[in-house]
């Protein structure tokens, strides 16, 4: 990463003698930064090499990857204590993707995704304890703990989704849903390395494009589907190049900048009505696939400290901001301390919250049913159907 | 139904005190079924107490040694699986024959069907039940009908997918689902749910050189909680073949699976509190099932129950009543019951209440009895 710091505003600061801090500790309002060249597949122009960053968002970014992984910790020991029961995907290390794609988005752009969503929840708007507490299986849940780790929601977040690769063709629907209702909204279709070799992914490719429809394809090739190596498992592992006939950015998903402007990019593109593209962001998971998986059986643990230690976005990123004056020591410091006392409170709250009641079984199955009860509730004899949450489309 | 009413009280009281102390947590470890070892043990040759997944992998070791066109492969199967099924496999036959494919479960199965049409003994391994409706097509359409739409001149027999379903205490909406009334709609297969080490080895071999293909469907709970002896030669358990697991006299269980066990337990409560005489019968395999076991057992006792972990509607335990009303019309003393999982997607936080528990399959045993 090539640092080049293009524009110094001074910040109005409190302190008196300027000239002393300017020399020892220079604040800048903003800074610009050279990506890693993208790869481009039929495309003549990429995303801007150059991306430039304010202090605030700096800060912002910083603060949400931060969150994302005190989270992720958080869920990872509530499962190692048996609090958390199901199954847990962790997204460390993948933090900039999220964060850079989600600072690209309008209000009228929505994403969808796999199983490995709670930093995408939280970015989406839903509280860290919406998120752990879905993860216990609590009322406060963002899910009313009904759902667990694969399955939470938000306005314009279609989900979590269990099933390796549905998604996808989803993505492609929600995109001919903002195209056909003129909302010029476009849709982020997100999945994994491992899920880009299902069959229903290429349908979609080809109606989406047919259709140009305004979608993203987002491969975050985080190196290992399960536990078999991108090599082990596609022909091609030029996954941004897979689309064929779809043109498609390969981007640095460890550098939140680089995500920031390639996703704006996307939405350029998508927008103009030249229809979809396929997105490689390069990232790499920390965890295993899931907490079943230590994740050391198909790769070396040095080969997970190398990553930590030159690649992690989280430690790139601060190092960036330190260097250009985005951000001081005292800054992010005060931003880890509060991070840190959100998610000890979230995960207090989510030991402690209550469980949802147990007429929650039952409700929300469908709209419209024959019969009043559930058949076969014998124990709580009747339960009843029913519909109670607001659905954030009204149908 | 009390139980279920006290372990509402107790999730209540551990809400109530966790109000007390932040530290203290409700948590479930106990799992809803208590295991039963297999009594049938065939009493040639040597045997070695293992659980169900080593048998499982005994199973497919057996096959592959003894038959040099046989492949096994699957999402992560070269490691060994997610529930470690075919360790040591690659390293003993190599990764010709043992390997990982992508996952595209739909793409699994129908190489599997290709391999088979060609000659070759395919096993392959969808990594969860609640995974397999990708490849749902590939099965209906294209394995169950080889045979018939090409007049008999081509078939897929020698394919086996093994997959693990049914509840493991917290596996929620995509990985506690039992799909085998799905494919026991479908003429051309066969579906068969091992209970335990003992049956999954034998069962496994015979489906794996059985003519016809093969969804074998295993209650992933078994892999580890269920340990017995098991010989270490290779044998085989018929298809479509019951087994009557307890005799009795009053109310015929039917069951496959874990499911064996939890009405292996009713029938000890039934014995002992109520002096009811029950007979438990594991089905082993789904489709072709065993009629005549059945209806002889249901003509002797007069009263039915079938038990399984899927909903009620159009649950494999529909058929079975239909054909057990149909057969034992005059022998029956009450409807035919079944309790069944209820008629939701299956629950996360829920599953101790969705669960066709022992206390709701004793309660059906005492009406059936009162009727």
């Amino acid at each position: 990463m090539v640092l080049s710091r293009i524009c110094n505003g001074l910040r109005k600061q409190k302190a008196v003698d300027l000239p002393s801090i300017v020399a020892k500790n220079a604040f800048a309002s903003d800074a610009s930064f050279t990506t890693k060249p993208y790869k481009l597949h039929i495309l003549t122009d990429g995303p801007k090499t150059e991306a430039v960053v304010t202090s605030e968002d700096a800060l912002k970014f910083y603060r949400q990857m931060q969150v994302i992984r005190r989270l992720e910790t958080a869920a990872g020991n509530l499962y190692k204590e048996k609090i958390v029961r199901g199954f847990c995907h962790l997204y460390s290390g993948q933090e900039a993707v999220a964060v850079g794609i989600k600072s690209a988005m309008r209000d009228q752009d929505s994403i969808i995704s796999a199983y490995r969503v709670h930093g995408w929840t939280y970015l989406m708007g839903i509280s860290p304890a919406g998120v752990l507490g879905e993860l216990t299986g609590r009322f406060s849940g963002c899910a009313k703990g009904k759902g667990g780790s694969m399955h939470m929601y938000a306005k314009n977040f279609y989900g979590g989704n269990g099933i390796v690769g549905a998604q996808v063709p989803l993505g492609a629907g929600v995109a001919l849903a903002s195209k056909y209702q003129k909302d010029g909204g476009v849709c982020f279709a997100l999945y994994g390395d491992g899920a880009s070799n299902q069959g229903q992914v290429f349908e979609a490719y080809n109606i989406a494009k047919l259709w140009s429809l305004p979608c993203v394809f987002v491969c975050e090739n985080n190196g290992f589907g399960m536990g078999t190596s991108m090599e082990r498992s596609s022909a091609s592992t030029n996954y941004y190049s897979r689309g064929d006939y779809i043109p498609g950015i390969w981007v640095d998903g460890m550098d939140v900048l680089a995500v920031r402007e390639c996703a704006r990019y996307c939405i350029d593109y998508c927008t103009s009505g030249k229809g979809p593209l396929v997105v490689e962001a390069a990232t790499y998971r920390y965890s295993g696939h899931s907490m079943s998986d230590p994740g050391t059986s198909y790769r070396t643990r040095d080969e997970v400290q190398e990553v930590r230690q030159t690649r992690d976005p989280i430690t790139s990123f601060k190092e960036k901001i330190l260097s250009t004056g985005l951000a001081t020591q005292e800054q992010l410091k005060a931003i880890d301390g509060e991070v840190k006392k959100e998610i000890d409170a979230a995960t207090v709250q989510a030991k402690t919250d209550p469980e949802p009641s147990a007429e929650e079984l039952t409700v929300d199955i469908s709209k419209h049913f024959v019969e009043k009860e559930i058949r076969n509730c014998t124990p709580f004899n009747p339960l009843k159907h029913k519909n109670v949450s607001k659905q954030f489309i009204q149908t | 139904m009390t139980c279920v009413r006290s372990a509402l009280r107790l999730l209540k009281s551990a809400r109530d005190s966790s109000a007390i102390s932040p530290l203290l947590t409700f948590k479930r470890t106990v799992a809803h079924f208590k295991y039963f070892e297999d009594a049938s043990i065939p009493k040639n040759g040597e045997t070695a107490r293992i659980n169900m997944f080593q048998a499982i992998t005994e199973a497919m070791d057996h096959s592959m040694e003894s038959d040099p066109t046989a492949l096994l492969f699957g999402e992560d199967v070269a490691f060994g699986g997610v529930f470690r099924c075919s360790v040591g496999l690659q390293k003993k036959f190599g990764p010709e024959r043992v390997f990982n494919t992508p996952l595209c479960e739909q793409g699994i199965a129908g190489f599997a069907i290709g391999a088979a049409v060609a000659g070759s003994t395919a096993i392959a391994e969808i990594q969860f039940a609640d995974y397999i409706f990708p490849a749902f097509d590939q099965i209906v359409n294209e394995a169950a009908k080889y045979r018939y739409r090409s007049g008999g001149q081509f078939e897929c027999g020698k394919l086996t997918i093994r997959t693990p379903c049914g509840a493991v205490g917290h596996g929620a909406l995509y990985h506690s689902q039992s799909p085998e009334a799905y494919f026991a709609h479908t003429p051309g297969i066969k579906v068969v749910v091992p209970r335990g080490p003992l049956k999954a080895k034998g069962l496994l071999l015979s489906c794996i050189r059985d003519k016809d293909p093969c969804i074998f469907l295993e209650p992933k709970i078994l892999y580890r909680g269920a340990v017995e002896e098991v010989p270490k030669d290779a044998y085989e358990i018929p298809l479509s073949q019951a087994e009557i697991v307890v005799p009795g006299d009053q109310v015929t269980m039917i069951g496959w699976g874990t499911q064996v066990h939890v009405l292996c337990e009713v029938a000890e409560m039934a014995k002992e509190k109520h002096n009811i005489s029950c007979e438990v019968i594991d089905l082993c395999t789904i489709l072709p099932w065993d009629e005549d076991t059945v209806y002889k057992s249901v003509s002797k006792t007069g009263r039915a129950l079938i038990s399984h972990e899927a909903p009620l509607t159009c649950g494999f335990g529909s058929e079975l009543a239909a054909s057990i009303q149909e057969n034992c019309f005059l022998s029956l003393e009450a409807p035919v019951s079944r309790v069944t999982g209820f008629d939701t997607p299956f629950p996360h936080i829920f599953e101790p209440f969705y669960l066709p528990d022992k206390h709701r399959c004793l309660d059906a045993v005492l009406k059936l009895v009162e009727y």
